[in-house]
């Protein structure tokens, strides 16, 4: 295998610069004359606005100058959109009220933003902000989706009615209450899927930058999609043309989605470097993160399985209220609808399914995609219900998995929830993970533990996610406003050096080695010849970004098809060049060769003649080897695994530890399997951070943030997470050149699960059922004592 | 109130006018202009800002300024030999121990200090060393590998066999 081609492990070629403290993340970047701009925010969930005094800020020392909501609707400035619409059942359109750049006349969550102090230093713009006084007349808030439904509840919205942004619904309900009405069993259970904070550690920052002499505005920002960014400040808030609107987004540290988005503070700095006539930066610190950034998940659910009497599972029922914030982020209404519900058949043959969810606003900040967006949502509920079911039933929980699997020749699999799976085999990935856990000598090891005075559990969990978004014919019907493609250029320089610019964009995952990887291993030239330009719209075609595990499926594609494009054209010139017919060229490991003779050209000379056409088929071809592709996928990829956790509980403490955690994946086609695998760690690691020590949490009376801060929000350490044990079982997708389907959730789906099976299994002897996430060792603790002093009693 | 601050900053002697409250950090990042050491929270938490100070690991988001009159400081940017990495740095390459990047900085800065203090840490050693490091990105699962292997190599043994199939340079 040559170095560097698929399937190898190589080296980033990204891991320089950051380990040498050379990355170029948007706070290392200076302007020429910049200024700091510092976002006064509301420190209360919900209030009248009443007067916004900023008179002494205005003259307070180095101050340049200070903006509130009234100077940017003066300016006629729109709000942030909200790029999907869904609809009700009732046909009706999802109630869309305005999401304000800097708050008019009301907050609506505390860190809302209502006014911009802009000075030649942050600490004096900090200091300015202190002086504005703000008359706000506050009125109660409601944070939670359940007291939010009930009647009386504080209204976030007059024209949402009962706090309901829609109610929507999937699948055929008359089937599942058929199914329910005649099955052997039915299982049932109301479950909650915790609220969520990405952080991503680096926390978000945009400069703003005004040209005047060309007129043309600059935007740097922690982006995943600057393209997007672009199309929506420009279109939407700012009204300014594509072509006079450049954003660019350098290194990112990190987004897990929460950097798609589009955000005020973006909007703030590029209008007001065009008002000050100077470079505004603004970052963020990271307690400003926490009430400013999307959040995710927030789910409350009651979910019901009815199984016949060979234990298979004959009908699904899902009712789910989504907590969207106080206003629509950029994707946060596809989250809990067509992310999740489309989810629900997983990797089982239920043949009825229905869903619906009801959207709520609350006093919040937005809810919108974090990891896995959706689809973590859904594997949580279904792969708990199977866990139930099993226990309820009394049958091994790999066994009632492997009795309703999809099996491996089934495919391509229509569910009945819209999605047409392509491929798979879920029994395989399960029988992997199965054996890697030691999962038949488990009653072994539980003993063991006992014996030692810990409860020691096992679980289960198994997940298909839909990745590659999005085909967009598909995803317009459903609702986007925006095509779900991706574009790539691969330019090839005249002396045989390539550039690929790529619309995807790379905040963690690799794809300065990825890309060039399949770029080396399909034009047959070193790595070292390929340069990977992303994350800039003067330089890049016009394309969506890297979200929904989409990179390798969809912009990996694209490049693909580009690279094909310069291997057509190549062949024709080659063949002019070797005086064949075109037909007898074939392109093989960087050379066109006429078949069957060692007559050739590389790709280098090919180049170089198209662009020093001396002697070239001008009939026939433009100079020049420079192709654009845009792919839009077929459908979309299909990634599937099992997750195996085994977890011991102190009993006396309530302590968890996760003793082994197994993952078998299916990403179809791999390039570069470290990456993969360091992929899996992360979510892994993510779906464990939401099981067992992350959760957002308001005060129900005042709407204040609780865990605001690294004090209060439990992030993973490194001494709370084990080793992983990875393995990956390949079929591959079916309608991509590549046959890849993506890495990037996995982790983040499967993980969750696992492990609230594994901590029911260990506590399953004292009669627990379900316990809710995060399972800190206070919840275990006490759900410990609960069931200890019931079983007493009885 | 302004004051003037005379270090030494990856072996070159470095000076800047600072306020009474800023920090190290920022005297680092904004005007000596190295960038590599990074802001990832406003709790001492995340540890993205750790460098050495007169040898000792320090987040330098704790330290004002004007307590680094006269110190010795380290940053990322002084670790490497010219364009040779330090073992340490080449460690975390050969085991994809970084991701984004950003907690990076702070994590080389760590894994040095625990090995100058412990040179054959063991795994559960180096997890709970990294207590005050976050990583939002790589499950920490490589970094352990890491910093085994760069302590490895910075005792003068071999490498242990990379566990990715990372083929030697």
């Amino acid at each position: 295998m040559a170095d560097g081609s698929i399937g190898t492990p190589v080296r980033r070629r990204e891991d320089y610069r950051f380990l040498t403290g050379q990355g170029t993340y948007t706070d290392d970047i200076n302007r020429p004359g910049q200024v700091y701009a510092y976002i006064l925010r509301s420190p209360h969930a919900n209030a009248r606005l009443n007067r916004i005094d900023t008179s002494g800020a205005a003259s307070a020392p180095g101050v340049v100058a200070v903006f509130t909501g009234q100077d940017m609707a003066k300016d006629g400035i729109g709000g942030l959109p909200c790029g999907w619409l869904i609809n009700s059942k009732d046909g009706s359109p999802m109630k869309e009220p305005p999401h304000p750049v800097l708050a008019v006349d009301r907050v609506r969550h505390v860190g809302d933003p209502v006014a911009v102090v802009i000075a030649d230093s942050l600490g004096q713009a900090r200091d300015a902000a202190e002086t504005i006084a703000v008359d706000y007349a506050v009125e109660p808030a409601v944070v939670d989706v359940v007291a939010a439904l009930k009647p009386g509840a504080p209204q976030v919205w007059p024209e949402a009615p009962g706090n309901i942004c829609y109610d929507w619904h999937l699948g055929d309900a008359a089937a599942v209450e058929t199914a329910i009405g005649k099955a052997a069993r039915v299982v049932k259970l109301d479950l909650i899927n915790n609220r969520l904070i990405a952080n991503a550690m680096e926390p978000r920052a945009a400069i703003g930058e005004y040209d005047r002499a060309t007129g043309e505005h600059i935007l740097y920002t922690t982006s995943q999609n600057p393209h997007v960014i672009r199309l929506l400040m420009g279109a939407f808030v700012l009204h300014m043309p594509e072509s006079k609107l450049r954003v660019v987004a350098p290194d990112v540290g990190g987004g897990f989605g929460s950097k798609i988005f589009h955000y005020a503070e973006e909007a703030i700095v590029t209008w007001a470097a065009g008002k000050v006539r100077k470079p505004i930066k603004w970052t963020a610190d990271r307690s400003e993160s926490f009430m400013s950034d999307a959040h995710g998940r927030d789910h409350v659910t009651h979910v019901e399985l009815a199984v016949d009497k060979d234990a298979k599972f004959i009908a699904l029922k899902v009712s789910t209220v989504a907590n969207m914030g106080a206003y629509l982020s950029t994707f946060a209404t596809c989250v809990p609808t067509y992310l999740y519900g489309t989810l629900l058949a997983g990797t089982y043959t239920t043949p009825a399914i229905y869903v619906e969810t009801k959207a709520v606003f609350t006093h919040t900040v937005p809810v919108d995609a974090y990891r896995g967006a959706g689809r973590p949502e859904a594997t949580f509920l279904l792969e708990r219900i199977v866990d139930l079911a099993a226990d309820e039933l009394g049958i091994d929980p790999a066994e009632l998995r492997r009795r309703n699997f999809i099996p491996a020749n089934a495919f391509p699999y229509q569910t009945p929830v819209a999605l047409q799976y392509d491929s798979g085999d879920y029994q395989s990935t399960l029988e992997l993970a199965l054996k890697a856990a030691g999962y038949s000598e488990f009653e072994a090891r539980r003993q063991e533990a006992a014996r030692r005075g810990k409860l020691r559990g096992i679980g289960l969990a198994t997940y298909i996610e839909a990745c590659g978004i999005a085909p967009s014919a598909v995803v317009g019907s459903l609702g986007a406003r925006a095509g779900l493609f991706e574009s790539a250029a691969v330019r090839v320089h005249p002396t045989g050096s390539v550039s690929i610019l790529t619309g995807s964009h790379s905040h963690g995952q690799g794809h300065e080695t990825t890309f060039a990887q399949l770029v080396s291993d399909h034009l047959g030239i070193p790595i070292e010849s390929i340069e990977i330009v992303h994350g800039d719209t003067a330089k890049i075609p016009y394309g969506m970004g890297t979200y929904g595990s989409r990179s390798i499926a969809v912009g990996g594609s694209a490049i693909v098809k580009a690279m094909d494009k310069v291997i057509a054209k190549g062949r024709k010139i080659a063949a002019h060049l070797l005086e064949a017919s075109e037909a007898d060229v074939e392109f093989k490991d960087g050379n066109f060769t006429v078949a069957g003779t060692d007559r050739l050209k590389s790709l280098a000379e090919v180049a170089l003649t198209a662009y020093v056409p001396h002697n070239f088929p001008h009939d026939e071809l433009e100079p020049g080897l420079d192709e654009t592709a845009f792919y839009d996928p077929k459908n979309f990829t299909f990634p599937s695994g099992a997750h195996i956790a085994e977890i011991e509980i102190d009993p006396d403490t309530g302590r968890l530890e996760i003793v082994n955690f197994t993952a078998s994946d299916d990403f179809g086609r791999i390039i570069n399997p470290m990456i993969v695998a360091g992929q899996v760690h992360g979510g892994l690691a993510q779906g464990i951070g939401q099981a067992v020590l992350e959760g957002c949490v308001y005060d129900k009376e005042t709407g204040q943030l609780l865990t605001g801060s690294y004090n209060d929000y439990a992030m993973p350490r490194a001494d709370d997470l084990p080793n992983f044990a990875l393995s990956t079982h390949v079929t591959l997708c079916t309608h991509n050149p590549l046959g890849v389907k993506g890495c990037g959730e996995a982790g983040a789906i499967g993980a969750p699960a696992a492990i609230a099976n594994a901590v029911v299994d260990a506590l399953k002897p004292l009669g627990v059922r379900h316990v809710e996430m995060p399972l800190t060792p206070e919840r275990l603790w006490r759900t410990i004592q609960q069931h200890q002093t019931r079983a007493a009693a009885e | 109130m302004q004051k003037t601050v005379s270090l030494t900053v990856n072996g070159k002697p470095a000076s800047a006018t600072v306020e009474g409250r800023t920090l190290l950090v920022q005297l680092l990042r904004e005007q000596l202009g190295l960038t590599g050491t990074h802001v990832g929270c406003d709790t001492s938490q995340c540890g993205a800002c750790v460098v050495h100070v007169n040898g000792e690991a320090v987040k330098a988001c704790t330290l004002l300024a004007v307590q680094a009159e006269g110190a010795n400081v380290l940053t990322i940017e002084g670790v490497a030999n010219g364009d040779t990495l330090h073992p340490m740095q080449e460690a975390f390459r050969n085991n994809h121990a970084l991701q984004c990047g950003f907690c990076t900085p702070g994590m080389v800065m760590s894994a040095l200090d625990l090995v100058k203090n412990n040179p054959k840490p063991t795994d559960k050693e180096i997890r709970e060393y990294l207590e005050g490091n976050l990583c939002r990105c790589t499950g920490y699962h490589n970094i352990v590998l890491a910093i085994a292997e760069g302590a490895a190599v910075m005792r003068g043994e071999a490498p242990p066999a990379n566990p990715h199939g990372v083929a030697a340079e």
